[in-house]
């Protein structure tokens, strides 16, 4: 069997792209207004919760100031993001990976469990007897697929002007535009640190391995 | 240092990369597609005649910020504010069996849609505030579409970095019943900040959209012989969605 389905490499590398383009594009579009509001409306320093820092040229998309361009990609790749995601979640349900390596039994969340998986991960012991992956990768992975990427695309819906009409009510679920577009941005900052955490610990535990099985699927007993 | 100067090499290197992309012919095709699909998901989910959200009168923001021009010096403008636009005219105009032109008098008498609505800017910010005046409906109506229009242009007063303003909406927008021409904002004259005398709401679309300092309502048949071609200021200047519902 195969370490990794063939649903999961190539949303995997979709996904990557798209994070990538957006998150960079996405930098160019909070340096177009770097004050973040609660609430439906804001425009000045008084209201703004967090004044964002100017991301440098070399972070965004394109590599100079340009809010049209940034918006051209953001919008190109909303649709593979958007669409990918939804694909991955009825494979991921389909063929069992879901249920069987991210869904978490109540056993793994007793406190004596998951401090011996802390004090695990913290001395970088990766083995893993039971199951692909411990319970920190579940969470971490459950968090990702069904929080921090969907909330980009929920957030993303909401600040667009033009869906708001049938959409009125996921903004006011996210208590207002303002307030979606700020939530837009920590789920960004959100996903950025678990690109940042999931490279790391790729790179600790065997990179050429974990990359090599990412795409070609790698086999289980090998694992 | 080292370590960040990977990085800044990386990251120029896929910046190029995807600049590549965007200027290839067939880029550029794949991002004003991805625009169109944006529309086309918008126009499915959301019935033509269906409301941006409208707010309590409590929900106005204590200013109204403004953008782009502030305070136009060009041509006849200043002399039109120290008149108070006593002599502003909007014309009706183009493909339409029955040309109008009409004073501010003329556009106060007419029945008008008052409505508390969102402004959000392309850049990120929103105000929200009280707008009042005629329904662009009710003047294309009185003007009598000729059946080969298919765009409504806004021509504008106002020279911005030394180019006239103007925008445009499809039907579908300019017969939306929030689209209206305003001369209030908040129960008061517009501020020439926010467009004096009257400026369009287009509410399911972007700030850019919402033209300030209207003159004419020009009904027509394409974009193409309009301004750059792309259908509005920001859209010939700067490359900005021609669709800004997104």
């Amino acid at each position: 069997m195969k370490r990794h389905s063939l649903s999961t490499r190539l949303w995997h590398w979709l996904n990557l792209l798209c994070v990538v383009v957006l998150f960079m594009s996405g930098l160019t579009i909070s340096n177009a207004h770097r004050r973040l509001y609660w609430g439906d409306w804001g425009f000045d320093a008084s209201h703004a919760w967090l004044l964002v820092p100017r991301f440098p040229d070399w972070m965004t998309i394109p590599g100079h100031y340009s809010l049209a361009v940034a918006r051209d990609w953001h919008i190109l790749m909303a649709w593979p993001f958007a669409l990918g995601l939804l694909f991955m979640w009825i494979a991921m349900l389909a063929n069992g990976h879901f249920r069987r390596d991210v869904a978490t039994s109540a056993a793994e969340w007793h406190p004596i469990a998951v401090a011996r998986d802390i004090a695990e991960h913290l001395k970088l012991k990766f083995d893993h007897a039971d199951g692909k992956y411990n319970f920190l990768q579940k969470l971490a992975y459950g968090a990702v697929l069904g929080v921090f990427l969907p909330m980009m695309v929920f957030t993303g819906i909401s600040i667009s002007p033009g869906m708001e009409p049938t959409f009125g009510w996921l903004v006011e679920l996210l208590g207002g535009h303002q307030s979606a577009r700020s939530l837009h941005f920590i789920f960004a900052f959100a996903l950025f640190a678990f690109f940042i955490v999931h490279g790391l610990l790729v790179v600790l535990s065997g990179p050429i391995r974990q990359v090599r099985d990412m795409i070609t699927g790698g086999s289980i007993d090998e694992a | 240092m080292k370590r960040r100067s990977v990085l800044a090499g990386l990251g120029a290197l896929w910046v190029a990369g995807c600049n590549k992309v965007a200027d290839s012919n067939a880029g550029s095709k794949l991002l004003s597609a991805a625009e169109r699909w944006h529309k086309g998901a918008h126009r499915l989910l959301t019935d033509r005649d269906a409301l941006a959200p409208e707010y309590p009168r409590s929900a106005v923001s204590p200013f109204f910020r403004g953008n782009g021009s502030t305070d136009p010096r060009n041509d006849d403008y200043p002399r039109h504010v120290e008149e108070g636009f006593a002599n502003w005219r909007l014309e009706v105009r183009g493909l339409v069996e029955n040309p109008l032109s009409l004073s501010l008098d003329n556009l106060r008498r007419l029945p008008q849609r008052t409505q508390v609505t969102r402004h959000d800017c392309v850049e990120g910010w929103s105000a929200i505030g009280e707008w009042t005046g005629p329904q662009l409906s009710l003047l294309l109506d009185a003007a009598r579409l000729k059946p080969e229009a298919r765009f409504i242009v806004f021509r504008c007063a106002d020279d911005h970095k030394g180019t006239r303003y103007y925008e445009s909406v499809d039907l579908i927008d300019a017969y939306h019943p929030q689209t209206i021409v305003a001369h209030l904002l908040n129960g008061e004259p517009l501020p020439v900040r926010n467009g004096a005398p009257l400026r369009m709401r287009v509410e399911r679309q972007l700030g850019y959209k919402h033209a300030k300092y209207v003159t004419a309502i020009e009904a027509v048949a394409s974009l193409d012989e309009i301004g750059g071609g792309q259908g509005g200021y920001w859209e010939d200047r700067s490359g900005y969605q021609w669709y800004a519902g997104i």
